[in-house]
């Protein structure tokens, strides 16, 4: 799966999550540049995010990403190794 | 998880055609009945969110409290999905984060404003596990049990006596790591043991109490702990119960507080063919079908039916509805060896060749209960889509393709949850059958008049008796139908009737040739504070096993003379129409009341009025036994 399919996978999550169809997420995107998405709909984000790729990242990743292209490199990642 | 309920097919097409529609909240009441992701929970609770005042008076709303010492915000969403599958809403407050005592305590608090009618304590085991060292000895850890299990019984009291709200206590989820291994179930201080002691010793202080559980520990032990907490979110957001558990966890709060409102499903009607037994009787005939020891296929069959009887011992009303000739399925019960339902077990059974749809309504009816108290469980999807699709008020359940795995669909479905287990409930099969007899009765006599007369009806009565008083508060909370104002009352709430000054309160049993009734009605008059001399009837409830038995007159009769004798000199009425009360709708007027207010705008309600002096003592076939009932 390419970074750009997995970006917009999780733009689609995001927008069901915070219902709001005109969020577009870029691998550049930080969280604070997306109206309502705070630290409560990060958790819902990574949760929905970890059932859609089948993978779960581990505490320190979930802490410190620090764009949606750090977390789509790392889905990348795991599932080139299986 | 969830998979009793049928997956939804395009839900954000659906979702949208719900938000155009002029009938927005039914359409998404509809989508709640489908098995939704946690993603899709948070869409639908917020599509419900938006529709705002538009919800108002459709369905009823319930003020509901969740007071945690972990994150529940995860919880929020899946709480209203769950609620609106049972038609119910729930304005929700979620108090701070671990400040449950505050709360409660505190008598300005946020939660005292909200004034909720239900609060839910959602504690993790965590504070006990960290106060009680992992070498204690034994007593010593139980002592903290017991120490903690007081404080849990302090705030119920509270909960109950300074907000009136109905308790719901959350069991407490085994987080905790093997430490001695086996051995923690020896250790005294072990954390597991502490957890497992918890949980023991809270169901008894609940029982004694008459608090409500939501057993998360029984979920999680049927799901694994790892399906409910997850480390991470733990880590993260301090999250005891993983979002991904949310929609079922949501579905178990609602099953306690439908049940404890009469909102659980009453009637399991059974399909036979492939349900009940393997094979077509139809084409196999007797010897040809599958069922009992033996085989393993056989067995799973036999197994269902063994549930299906726990849960008729248990209340439950069982019907069959077969697409069969009746003297073949008749036959089958009475002469097959392995059959473990008899005829009798169930209280209607329909086998013929009509739509199963209108035979559902025949059942519904002949049982004299609301179509929305029905399980219909068919191992045929096309016949489950169209039942869900024509009735669906009805729950059904989609079966797995394999008959083993048809009792843990059942099961998991929850759809017979109960708030209170009374001998009432478990004479209530007995209780149909001899309706059947009655109905029989029925059919021979000529009249009206020689049906009741020769019933030969007698009433006990007499104020509540404290032994009698949860099946009082059950049949105040689970009657919807001859209800006139569909008031509910806790069973605290209904003590205090009891104790109140200047108070009647009056139960009812009825008897008559086929059997006891049982306790059938109950009614609390409480003095008008307002016009000295006047009584209200806050309360009158009838089960609909006696309706059209005379037994209200007998009752307004046996209430008049109690009345007369504490100088009582009129009684005020108000009958509230509801979705489902309409059978009371003229029973004031026909016992002689006389109506003081029309229909207000606001809910249709009327005010109706008696003059003691004027009442004419109604005649009644029912003979009295007066003293406690």
């Amino acid at each position: 799966m390419s970074d750009h399919e997995i970006v917009s996978k999780m733009t689609e999550i995001l927008r069901d999550l915070l219902s709001d169809d005109s969020i577009v997420l870029t691998m550049e995107t930080r969280r604070e540049e997306v109206p309502g998405w705070d630290s409560f709909a990060y958790v819902n984000f990574i949760v929905a995010v970890e059932s859609q790729f089948g993978v779960k990242f581990k505490v320190a990743e979930v802490e410190s990403f620090e764009n949606v292209g750090a977390i789509a490199r790392r889905i990348s990642t795991i599932c080139a190794a299986r | 998880m969830m998979d009793w309920l049928p997956v939804p097919q395009d839900f954000r097409g659906n979702l949208r055609l719900a938000l155009e529609s002029a009938d927005s909240l039914e359409r998404l009441a509809a989508l709640a009945q489908h098995r939704l992701s946690f993603v899709e929970t948070i869409q639908l609770n917020r599509a419900v969110e938006n529709l705002g005042t538009e919800t108002d008076g459709k369905i009823p709303t319930i003020r509901l409290a969740i007071l945690a010492s972990a994150t529940v915000d995860q919880l929020v969403p899946s709480i209203r999905v769950a609620g609106l599958r049972r038609r119910l809403l729930f304005d929700l407050h979620v108090g701070p984060y671990g400040q449950y005592r505050q709360q409660l305590f505190q008598p300005e608090s946020s939660l005292q404003r909200f004034d909720p009618q239900v609060v839910v304590l959602s504690l993790s085991a965590r504070e006990l596990t960290a106060a009680v060292p992992v070498n204690a000895a034994a007593d010593e850890a139980d002592g903290a049990i017991r120490r903690y299990i007081d404080g849990l019984r302090f705030l119920w009291q509270r909960a109950r006596e300074t907000l009136g709200s109905t308790v719901i206590q959350q069991t407490f989820l085994n987080v905790t790591d093997p430490l001695f291994g086996s051995y923690d179930r020896l250790a005294g201080g072990a954390p597991s043991r502490l957890v497992a002691g918890l949980n023991e010793h809270v169901a008894e202080a609940a029982r004694e109490d008459g608090i409500l559980l939501l057993d998360v520990a029984r979920a999680s032990e049927r799901d694994g702990i790892d399906a409910w907490f997850d480390v991470t979110r733990w880590l993260q957001a301090k999250m005891e119960i993983a979002p991904q558990a949310a929609p079922l966890y949501g579905d178990l709060l609602a099953r306690v507080i439908a049940a404890q409102r009469g909102l659980s499903k009453k009637c399991l009607v059974l399909d036979l063919d492939n349900t009940l037994w393997g094979g077509v009787i139809g084409d196999d005939g007797l010897e040809g079908i599958v069922l009992g020891e033996g085989t393993a296929t056989g067995e799973a069959h036999l197994a269902l039916q063994r549930y299906a009887g726990q849960l008729r011992d248990r209340g439950v009303v069982l019907a069959v509805c077969s697409r069969n000739e009746p003297a073949v399925v008749e036959a089958a019960f009475r002469d097959h060896p392995e059959m473990f339902l008899k005829r009798s077990d169930f209280a209607a059974f329909v086998a013929n060749w009509d739509d199963k749809a209108a035979n559902l309504q025949r059942i519904a009816r002949q049982l004299n209960i609301g179509i929305d108290s029905l399980v219909f469980v068919d191992d045929n999807p096309a016949e489950r889509a169209r039942i869900r699709e024509s009735l669906p008020m009805v729950a059904v359940p989609e079966l797995p393709p394999d008959p083993a795995h048809y009792v843990r669909c059942l099961a998991d479905a929850g759809y017979f949850e109960a708030a209170a287990f009374t001998a009432e409930d478990s004479q209530r099969a007995e209780q149909y059958s001899a309706n059947a007899s009655r109905d029989t009765f029925l059919e021979s006599s000529q009249t009206m008049d020689e049906f009741l007369k020769g019933l030969e009806m007698s009433v006990n009565f007499g104020p509540f008796q404290k032994v009698d008083l949860a099946r009082i508060a059950q049949l105040i909370g689970k009657t919807n139908q001859f209800n006139p104002t569909t008031r509910r009352h806790s069973l605290d709430a209904v003590a205090r009737f009891v104790a109140a000054d200047g108070s009647l309160t009056l139960q009812f049993r009825l008897v008559d040739r086929f059997g006891d009734n049982g306790l059938v009605s109950a009614m609390i008059l409480l003095p008008d504070p307002q016009a000295p001399g006047v009584m209200e009837i806050d309360t009158w409830v009838m089960s609909c096993r006696v309706f059209g038995r005379q037994l209200e007159r007998e009752i307004m009769n046996i209430a008049v003379e109690a009345a007369r004798q504490m100088d009582v000199s009129g009684f005020r009425a108000d009958y509230i129409p509801s979705q489902k009360n309409d059978v009371v709708s003229g029973l004031y007027p026909s016992l002689g009341f006389r109506v003081e207010q029309e229909a207000e705008s606001q809910n249709g309600s009327t005010t109706w009025v008696l003059h003691l002096s004027e009442y004419c003592p109604q005649p009644t076939y029912i003979s009295r036994r007066p003293g406690a009932a």
